[in-house]
């Protein structure tokens, strides 16, 4: 192997740099790790196909079937009729939660990055994170003892007084509305916003700050100059794994929605209206134990549905980010 | 367009850390005012301290008085904000903001001042700041590319027409070529010359040929050991103090017999 090495060609040490070469420790260790970095990687491509495969396999029955076929389980809806109004609802409430949530995030994350002192940062950020923590079930008891009947009496204000808008028209009792179901969501997805926000704020370079404040900046405008644009695109993507759990949220929805009924095709944009608005999820888990042959595959072409959605909300965060690189501060 | 600073009795401390002590001098008008001394003696420390930024690091605190125009920029009723609109700074390492473009970063610290501005005034500013700062010619046809795109001399030349658009008093440059090449290096000198006509200029350098080639006074900071307070030792027009400087401890330290 180190036949050739001539002798004013000697490693650092004095040694023919051609031992370094093959059997040491080191090149084993790199070789081990190279090889399972790309073998995590594969898998994550591979359980990500097989899920899509999955879906896609199980869907095809009903995507293909004649409406006639599962009548019985949509109740004569075809199933563009079936999946529509729970795809609108599942967005709706998903975005009512992002526009709760986000803003408040945002606020948090700056204040225990760089506003607030020392000795109190350190417990909000704690108390944040342990939100986390919380099962999604708990949070829907929260939210259908207590949130339900308190905000009630706020909703029915708000819908008597801006009635006149659209959105807020036609508040009915109990608030097992969407906007419920949004605001439990929204706290559900506050505390990742908030931990990947700060983290982001975190990172702002010194000297940026620095270049602000040296120009008269007062806080919130280096807020505004140096540390939200630095933070952008991480705000951005904090927004969308927010997003992404908002969206496929089971139990809290299930527990203080109440939908729409069943069999009938409602797109309400009356978000303090009740039993207007179902989830894609919530109405899988409502569902699955009564439904069969056909059923099961209506409901999985929603969850097919689910499964797009998702991903074309992660291509979009992509491309915002994207979009912007070369002004991100990463160069 | 600038106004003279004179320091009396100034101290400074981190903490409990007495990282100055005693400094006074005064800092002319429209002219050239270099600090030179050994890392760690506290000229940077000093710098900070004329137009506030000391303070931001937790702790950090300054006693004695600092006196512009009849006004002690630590008097109980001065806002920072309103002493750092007016005094501008340039850091060691150029820092224009990579979220901004060229036009964006000339234009930042004037849309603080939440000035709406016609655009023809902005344009205005935008060449006449950029050709104050030599980098018009350079830059004029990518205005609104990003600003972190440009070279290091580019980008430091930017910072400097960021800091003269909002028109202030006074200019504090805190090393501001020891990032940059040779090149740069004299493009910003030459540069420090031509702003003397408007500003009062204070530079912080390690580089003495440096001070000596753009400076009009020169201050020698040094500390008599390890973990003391750092000190103004003497002060005096630029020629006299490379040429004859009064003190042992200067001559030691700009002949290179330092240490």
């Amino acid at each position: 192997m180190s036949t050739d090495v001539t002798p004013e060609a000697p490693g650092a040490e004095g040694r023919p740099l051609a031992s370094r070469r093959g059997t040491t420790p080191g090149r084993f260790g790199n070789r081990l790790f190279a090889g399972l970095s790309t073998a995590s990687g594969i898998l994550i491509l591979v359980t990500l196909a097989a899920v899509a495969i999955f879906l896609v396999r199980e869907a095809l029955p009903a995507i293909t079937a004649s409406p006639a076929a599962y009548a019985d389980f949509t109740r004569d809806l075809n199933l563009g009729q079936y999946i529509g109004p729970l795809v609108f609802g599942t967005v709706l409430a998903a975005l009512i939660a992002l526009v709760i949530a986000v803003p408040l995030s945002i606020g948090i994350a700056l204040f225990i990055a760089h506003y607030a002192p020392k000795r109190l940062s350190g417990p909000v950020a704690y108390v944040v994170d342990l939100l986390a923590a919380i099962p999604s079930v708990v949070y829907g008891l929260w939210g259908f003892f207590w949130l339900v009947p308190k905000i009630g009496p706020i909703m029915d204000w708000i819908s008597q007084k801006l009635g006149f808008i659209p959105i807020f028209a036609d508040y009915a009792p109990p608030a097992k509305n969407v906007t419920s179901a949004a605001i439990v969501l929204a706290v559900m997805i506050l505390p990742i916003i908030t931990a990947v926000s700060r983290e982001v704020f975190l990172q702002t370079p010194r000297l940026h700050i620095e270049a602000s404040l040296a120009l008269g900046a007062t806080r919130w405008e280096v807020a505004r100059q140096a540390i939200l644009p630095f933070g952008r695109s991480g705000v951005i993507s904090a927004s969308m794994l927010g997003l992404g759990r908002a969206l496929g949220e089971t139990m809290a929805v299930l527990m203080i929605l109440a939908p729409f009924a069943r069999g009938t095709e409602v797109y309400s944009i009356k978000i303090l209206a009740s039993a207007e608005h179902q989830t894609i999820a919530a109405n899988i888990a409502q569902q699955i134990r009564e439904a069969h042959g056909m059923g099961v595959s209506v409901l999985i072409a929603s969850g097919l549905a689910l499964f797009a959605i998702t991903l074309v909300v992660n291509m979009a965060a992509r491309w915002i980010v994207a979009r912007r690189a070369a002004f991100s501060g990463a160069n | 367009m600038s106004k003279r600073i004179d320091v009396s009795d100034l101290d400074i401390y981190y903490g409990d850390f007495k990282a100055v002590q005693g400094v006074t001098m005064a800092i002319e008008p429209r002219s050239v005012t270099a600090l030179i001394g050994p890392s760690g003696c506290g000229k940077s420390t000093f710098l900070r301290t004329l137009n506030r930024m000391h303070e931001v690091i937790p702790g950090a605190r300054v006693e004695g008085k600092a006196v512009m125009d009849g006004v002690d920029i630590y008097g109980s009723g001065v806002d920072p904000v309103e002493v750092r609109r007016q005094i501008g700074m340039v850091f060691q390492r150029p820092n224009p903001f990579p979220t901004m473009s060229i036009r964006e970063n000339v234009l930042a610290g004037v849309k603080l001042n939440n000035r709406r501005m016609p655009k023809a005034a902005a344009d205005e500013l935008v060449e006449g700041s950029l050709r104050h700062a030599n980098l018009w010619n350079e830059v004029k046809d990518r205005l609104d590319k990003p600003g972190s795109g440009l070279s290091g001399g580019q980008q430091q030349r930017l910072c400097i027409a960021r800091a003269i658009a909002v028109s202030p008093q006074v200019l504090l440059m805190d090393e501001p070529c020891s990032a940059l090449d040779p090149i740069s290096t004299l493009a910003i000198e030459d540069l420090i010359h031509e702003l003397k006509e408007d500003y009062t200029i204070v530079i912080v350098t390690h580089n003495m040929q440096q001070a000596s080639r753009v400076s009009d006074r020169t201050g020698f900071f040094n500390l008599e050991a390890t973990g003391q307070p750092g000190q103004l030792v003497e002060m005096d027009d630029t020629t006299t103090m490379f040429s004859a400087p009064s003190k042992k401890a200067t001559e030691d330290y700009i002949s290179g017999r330092f240490g």
